[in-house]
């Protein structure tokens, strides 16, 4: 990774983010497997930042990269000022990095694993006790039982219990909520809202898209690349089209016919409904039921809605499909 | 009972004191989109086990595709497919591969697996990839394929276990679509997920809490007795006074 010339000489903008990522790009099977693709983005101080896409996305290796884990192939990231590939062991004092896997040590209690973390990092329990108070309560009726016996909730506690131990002043926490129920997902993201408001900055993964709207910003990647930057509002804003809400008695039908409609240009459901955009920029919800086929659908219901971030990332993907389609008939593939 | 897909009667399943599942009753119908809900540790687990011919009940009935859960576990394994997120094809074969060896394990004839696997690839249009590991095939595409491949043999029922767990959200649709496609043919499916609105593409519900089944609806219905427009707020409710959720 090349070295930043202006090491010292950090502008006054840069000083208030806490995460920078340029052009970061990482590849395995000796170029074979692009995992990352030029990824840049910023995260400020005190934020909380979303990484939001499926498996294999990129993120896990954007984490790795940030936590001086694995090294870039190319492109530079700082984390509070310090370079990632040249700095690493005082970055490493300062994040906390909750892995996508649980990495605890199966084999120890609850209380050793956070005592050894604490160690580690050459603090006690009792030195940052405020900071995971809120969480560990939650778990000390089990300090005795063996990390490895915890449910899937109680495991995440806890693993964000070690990762907070040593008083982090950035939160790299990767898809803490995956495989996790709608209760306890919910809980977790309280718990972050207090720990944003304790000043740290919080970087986190999720492929769960109902979770962007809890963070200030989000990135929304696919296929190594970022597809967009911004408050989860202003993505959701920059919507292009009109979207609507439709549903019947058989909503498979109505998908199917619906689809096979020329002016409809995407359909897709949406749990109870389907949501759809036409290809017209000027259509209304008697226009849509025209073209479902009015009298003859049972329960016929349309309705316009405002979408949400899913629909964009959705509407995003599709649209990254198209243009990569493109490039490959133009390079004659 | 003849006449259900998955017919259950107070099945309880215990271990020790613990009560895993618990006098839990409930009828899939055939050709039914079920899905089967509950917070972590509820015992939707251990559950399907049982209706997979995998593990006994302590007590209570229950027959799957007409088949006892006590006597008859081998023919239950017949006429099932089954596939989770975390468990569905072997990595280090190819798409064919793994495609003829489920066809075989599955007692399905060499004449037929060789017709509905070239049928299979040319509609999943995986042509070019069929001689590919399908540990290089992306995870959508492993999960369509892993899918694909539960259902070969034409199983009277599917057990899908989080299939579209971290999965895009436009393949994820896809997937869905095949679930239709698959119900439409007649396949009852029982399916187990996180994502609420995938509980609202299944034709009923239900909500496990503690080893019960708190409640089993459409979910219309269910949102309707809930007073709330949407599944995660019913589920929200139902789960959040788990007392062994996290225990």
């Amino acid at each position: 990774m090349k070295n930043e010339v202006h090491n010292s000489h950090l502008s006054a903008a840069n000083s208030q983010l806490s995460v920078i990522c340029k052009n970061i790009v990482k590849t395995y099977n000796k170029g074979e497997v692009k995992a990352v693709n030029a990824v840049s983005f910023d995260v400020q101080k005190g934020e909380l930042f979303g990484l939001i896409g499926p498996d294999g996305a990129g993120k896990t290796s954007i984490f790795r990269i940030l936590t001086t884990l694995l090294l870039a192939d190319s492109g530079t990231a700082r984390v509070e000022g310090l370079d990632v590939a040249n700095d690493y062991r005082e970055i490493r004092n300062m994040v906390g990095y909750m892995p996508g896997k649980f990495s605890l040590y199966q084999d120890l209690t609850v209380e050793e694993n956070l005592r050894f973390f604490a160690t580690v990092f050459g603090t006690s329990i009792e030195d940052n006790y405020e900071l995971i108070k809120d969480i560990y309560d939650q778990i000390k009726p089990f300090n005795n039982r063996r990390a490895g016996k915890l449910s899937g909730g109680m495991k995440q506690k806890l693993a964000l219990c070690c990762a907070l131990i040593h008083k982090p002043t950035v939160l790299f926490l990767d898809e803490p909520t995956t495989g996790v129920d709608v209760v306890s997902r919910k809980e977790f993201w309280e718990m972050l809202d207090r720990l944003k408001k304790q000043g740290i900055t919080i970087v986190v993964s999720t492929p769960y898209m109902d979770e962007a709207t809890l963070c200030d910003r989000i990135a929304l990647i696919q296929n190594g690349s970022i597809m967009s930057i911004d408050t989860p509002d202003n993505i959701v804003k920059s919507f292009p089209k009109p979207l609507f809400a439709a549903k019947a008695d058989n909503i498979y039908t109505l998908l199917q016919d619906l689809r096979s409609a020329d002016e409809v240009e995407s359909c897709y459901p949406f749990g109870e409904y389907l949501h759809l955009t036409v290809k017209t920029a000027t259509s209304d919800i008697d226009s849509i039921k025209q073209i479902a086929g009015k009298d003859t659908v049972n329960g016929l219901e349309v309705k316009r809605i405002g979408p949400t971030i899913e629909d964009s990332f959705i509407r995003l993907m599709n649209e990254d499909n198209v243009k990569e389609n493109t490039k490959e008939k133009a390079d004659g593939k | 009972m003849e006449n259900k897909a998955i017919s259950c009667k107070n099945l309880t399943k215990q271990f020790g004191d613990f009560k895993a599942v618990d006098r839990v009753t409930f009828d899939v119908e055939q050709g039914e989109i079920f899905g089967f809900l509950g917070a972590n540790g509820a015992g939707k687990t251990t559950a399907m086990r049982i209706l997979c011919g995998l593990s006994f009940p302590t007590s209570g009935e229950a027959t799957v595709a007409g088949f006892d859960v006590y006597k008859q576990q081998e023919q239950i394994k017949k006429n099932i497919g089954y596939m989770s997120q975390k468990f569905s094809l072997y990595d280090n074969l190819t798409i064919l591969e793994n495609i003829v060896f489920y066809g075989g394990v599955y007692g399905v004839s060499r004449v037929d697996i060789k017709i509905r696997s070239d049928e299979l690839i040319s509609t999943l249009g995986l042509e070019k990839e069929a001689k590919k590991l399908v540990g290089e095939l992306p995870l959508g595409w492993k999960q369509k394929l892993a899918f694909s491949v539960a259902i070969f043999h034409r199983p009277k029922i599917v057990f899908l276990d989080e299939p579209t767990g971290g999965v895009d959200p436009v393949t994820r649709r896809q997937f869905w679509d095949m679930i239709y496609q698959a119900a439409e043919s007649g396949i009852t499916v029982f399916v187990t997920t996180h994502y609420m609105d995938e509980a609202e593409y299944c034709d009923r519900i239900s909500v496990m809490v503690d080893g019960r089944v708190e409640a089993l609806d459409s979910p219309t219905n269910l949102k309707n007795k809930f007073q709330t427009d949407t599944m995660d707020n019913v589920f929200y409710q139902l789960a959040r006074g788990a007392k062994r959720a996290d225990s």
